[in-house]
């Protein structure tokens, strides 16, 4: 039992690592993509192949990984970034099929429908990372979780999130405001693609096994259910709507009435939250947190002299 | 030399003709209007300057460099800022976001550092870089007497207000020419007198107000030149009171008379 | 076998398939011309209506030999489910994408891919996983003209197909509602004030979109399976169809399948591009039409008006 919630524990944070990246794609910069599952599908397979085939160490294909998936985000992104929300759906949608194809038929270097097995286990300071035993790998994804947070949120509370946000709100004017929009967007899905690409390392290097069919649409479709039902654009959020898909998906195994519950549970839940938020609750069950800016950066009343001269100065007597 | 010029401006929609052969000027520190009946092709005219659209033939040219389809991003970086007939602030972000957002190129490169070293370090440390933003777009609030509102959604900004902080974000862009697209529309008249102090007040801060509007009365009393277009061709160009007497314009706007 | 009848093999496989392409492709296409949104679920809908085809035919047909009575009790059975499926969209449309008119573009979208969910695990819940075997209505021996092979579930394709689009084509460009539904979706509003019933007219569309998804359901389960995902790929595949030939554009959406499926056929005939790789053919299309000429061949080049 402990066991088992420690698995669905490891697997929200591979999920909410997924979700993070969507949601800079989707819920920052209002692209809707569905096309996670390819990069975390190349990111698994990049240390799949590298440690199995090449003994690089997994802690070096984890970046390698990312890299891989970014590039792959990049060459998704720039065809199909003139593409407006239902477009670049199913644009996207079209990249993560042909991606999986791509894998399936390269014989070769990823062995097809077999997929790659013997990955093996992560070392850490002469330790093993035994995924049999799960707490070390809970504490390694979690950690994971926390630095893409921390790093993910930074990005967004910058000028460059603001870009982003303002190409989901209006791109037109933020093309007119000086932001080069088209490289903002590739970069969104850069960013998105290089964080799903991780998160992909780290399940290969989790399951000790990869197969193309551990990543289909539905993984695309789930990890959007999480971004919605957090809320997009809230960081946070979404890590939070990560563990509660989780348990939904999760809790008739939970509560050990799996036998009672049919497998398509689950995804029929998936397809209500969708609907549901939409109609109900559009900005996911905590929304978007609007920064206070006058707290970030000193209150009101301490404003600063030079501020106060600067703005008579501009203004000049008349006002 | 004029601050813009466009030499044989054209721009067709298929056998529309949205703007046709225009040769039009804006003089350094002026404040010119660009007048014309409802689909003379003002706005197009503004898009193909701004980068907004790209021309079908014809130049344009910014402090004597030649512009004409270069991206709005470059465009604006150049030091043209506009705003939209439709307005289009970022509806979502508070006001204060979207005078910030004008700021967002300016603050993007560095004396003296290279733009991906400066991108690292204004990631590591925020604070200063936030800072300076922060208070610049404050500044450009109560320029614009909007700063009670800076933490509002910029959607519950009242209809005028709206219009002025769609100016207030294209001012913050620092730019040497601004360009409005019927910034009075829908205004009352109280308004419209706060915005033709405002249009002074922006050119005092040396910036040349290139503005479209239908409203006769601020036309003819802010601006010192005037251009009229008609189907897309320049009929008229001069100060108020030529244009006002100049009988082209007279039966463009009233029907010619039998 | 001659390369001129090789060709022609493949030219009338290419064909029969792009029929059902664009039979299915009619209904993105309708609706996207009104509401502007891609409804995800339409290949979820075309599911259902193969599954209703199914125990339909299977019940009504008791131990019927093949004849024209089988005929007319498979026909039935295809109306009813056409029936069957325009309620269901008109529903869809009303619970799911309704309220959403007023709410962003990714919203309704989002929805849509939730009722897809939800509607092929529903499939899946009550009618297993397991594929099932729609018998073909007739002797499906296959005649022989010189080296072409044709079949009849192929001039069933090409008969049932060609009918429907000629319907339709009639139907929207002669009739009153058909006029309704052209003003509607040159401008919603305008239409309004006109005094056109705008919800109406959806509901219509929705109800022929899904209907024609029926057809094409059943047309595919006889060669194929029904099986609960069946929707998904043809109804992407459709949908690359709608872009091809330019979105909105009904004659658009019949050209886009038809030239989809030739293109199919005759990328893993002649080009040989191997059987795995055929499903990527279509996106590399999609992808390859959104660069070069995103508005698609018939479509109108859409500028956002600034
Ligand atoms: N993107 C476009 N595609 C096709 N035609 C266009 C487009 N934009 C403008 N037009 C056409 O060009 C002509 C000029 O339009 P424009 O918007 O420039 O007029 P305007 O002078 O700004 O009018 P208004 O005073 O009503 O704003 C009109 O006939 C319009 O229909
Ligand atoms: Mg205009």
């Amino acid at each position: 039992m402990l066991s088992f919630l420690l698995l669905i524990l490891i697997y929200t944070g591979l999920y909410a690592i997924l979700a993070l990246g969507q949601n800079i794609i989707t819920g920052v910069t209002g692209m809707l993509s569905l096309c996670q599952a390819g990069f975390f599908a190349i990111g698994a397979y990049v240390t799949a192949i590298l440690t199995v085939s090449y003994g690089v160490s997994f802690w070096l294909t984890i970046p390698l990984a990312g890299l891989f998936a970014a590039a792959a985000g990049a060459l998704v992104g720039l065809p199909t970034l003139r593409l407006k929300g239902d477009y670049l759906a199913i644009a996207t949608l079209g990249f993560g099929e042909i991606i999986r194809n791509v894998i399936l038929n390269w014989d070769s270097l990823t062995r097809g429908p077999m997929g790659i097995n013997g990955i093996p286990m992560p070392t850490i300071f002469g330790m093993t990372i035994n995924p049999y035993k799960k707490w070390g790998f809970l504490l390694l994804v979690w950690v994971f979780v926390t630095i893409f947070y921390l790093l993910l949120k930074r990005l967004t509370r910058s000028r460059m999130g603001r870009a982003l946000e303002a190409i989901k709100e209006d791109e037109i004017a933020a093309y007119a405001m000086g932001i080069n929009t088209t490289r903002y967007k590739v970069w969104a899905f850069m960013v998105g693609a290089f964080v799903a690409g991780c998160a992909g390392s780290l399940q290969a290097a989790f399951t000790l096994s990869v197969t193309p069919n551990t990543y289909t649409f539905m993984v695309s479709v789930m990890v959007l259910c999480m971004v919605v039902l957090g809320g997009m654009g809230n960081h946070i959020a979404v890590i939070f709507g990560a563990l509660i898909i989780q348990l939904a998906a999760e809790f008739p195994r939970l509560l050990g009435i799996s036998s009672t519950v049919p497998p398509q549970f689950k995804q029929i839940v998936f397809g209500l939250i969708l609907v549901l938020m939409m109609i109900y609750r559009p900005q996911g069950i905590l929304g978007r947190k609007r920064v206070n800016y006058d707290q970030l950066t000193g209150t009101l009343e301490q404003e600063s002299l030079l501020l106060r001269v600067r703005r008579i100065i501009r203004i000049g007597v008349k006002r | 030399m004029s601050l813009l010029y466009t030499t044989q401006l054209t721009r067709a929609f298929g056998g529309v003709i949205a703007v046709s052969d225009v040769d039009f000027a804006v003089e350094k520190h002026s404040i010119t209007g660009l007048i014309g009946p409802n689909g003379a092709g003002k706005t197009t005219l503004f898009n193909n300057i701004t980068g907004m659209d790209v021309p079908t033939s014809g130049k344009v040219f910014f402090k004597d460099e030649e512009i004409t389809g270069m991206p709005a991003h470059s465009i604006s970086r150049l030091g043209i800022a506009r705003t939209f007939q439709n307005i289009r602030l970022f509806k979502e972000m508070s006001v204060l976001e979207n005078v910030m957002i004008g700021r967002h190129f300016k603050t993007g490169k560095s004396m003296t550092s290279g733009r991906l070293l400066n991108a690292v370090r204004s990631y590591i440390s925020m604070k200063g870089e936030e800072k300076a933003i922060y208070d610049t777009s404050r500044e450009w609030l109560e320029f614009f007497n909007l700063d009670k509102f800076r933490n509002e959604s910029a959607r519950n900004l009242p209809y005028g207000s709206q219009r002025e902080l769609e100016i207030a974000r294209a001012m913050a862009t620092e730019p040497e020419l601004l360009f409005l697209d019927e910034p009075a529309a829908g205004m009352n008249p109280q308004e419209t007198d706060r915005l033709m102090a405002t249009i002074r007040r922006i050119r005092e801060q040396g910036v040349t107000v290139l503005l479209i509007e239908h409203d006769m009365k601020l036309v003819m009393n802010i601006c010192e030149q005037i251009t009229v277009l008609n189907y897309g061709k320049k009929i008229a160009s001069g100060n108020p009171l030529e244009i006002r007497e100049n009988p082209l314009v007279i039966e463009a706007y009233l029907g010619k008379e039998e | 076998m001659g390369s001129i009848s090789e060709f022609f093999q493949h030219f009338l496989n290419g064909l029969t398939l792009g029929g059902i392409y664009a039979l299915i492709a009619l209904g993105y296409t309708m609706v996207y011309g009104i509401l502007k949104f891609i409804n995800f679920a339409h290949g979820e809908i075309l599911m259902i209506g193969a599954y209703s085809g199914l125990f339909l035919f299977d019940y009504f047909r008791g131990d019927l030999p093949y004849g024209p009575l089988l005929m007319i009790v498979f026909f039935v059975a295809m109306l009813i489910s056409m029936v069957i499926s325009a309620v269901l969209g008109m529903s869809i449309e009303k619970i799911a994408y309704k309220p959403l008119r007023k709410a962003t573009r990714l919203a309704p979208l989002l929805s849509a891919i939730g009722v897809s969910f939800i509607l092929s695990n529903l499939a899946a819940f009550f009618w297993g996983t397991k594929s099932r075997k729609f018998d073909y209505p007739f002797d499906n021996t296959a005649y022989k003209i010189g080296d072409v092979a044709i079949t009849p579930h192929q001039i069933l394709i090409l008969v049932v197909s060609f009918l429907m689009m000629v319907a339709l084509k009639l139907y929207i460009d002669r009739t009153r509602m058909g006029k309704a539904m052209r003003a509607t979706s040159l401008d919603q509003d305008v239409a309004a004030l006109m005094g056109i019933n705008v919800n109406q007219v959806i509901s219509l569309t929705f109800a022929i979109g899904s209907a024609l998804a029926a057809t094409a359901g059943i047309l595919i389960a006889l060669d194929f399976k029904v099986y609960p995902t069946m929707g998904a790929m043809a109804g992407l595949k459709a949908f690359v169809a709608a872009v091809v030939g330019g979105i909105g554009n009904i004659t658009g959406a019949m050209i886009g399948g038809i030239l989809l499926g030739l293109l199919e056929t005759f990328g893993v005939a002649v080009l040989g591009i191997p059987q795995g790789l055929k499903d990527t053919i279509a996106f590399g299309v999609l992808i390859l039409i959104l660069l070069v000429k995103p508005e698609g061949l018939l479509g109108k080049a859409e500028r956002e008006k600034v």
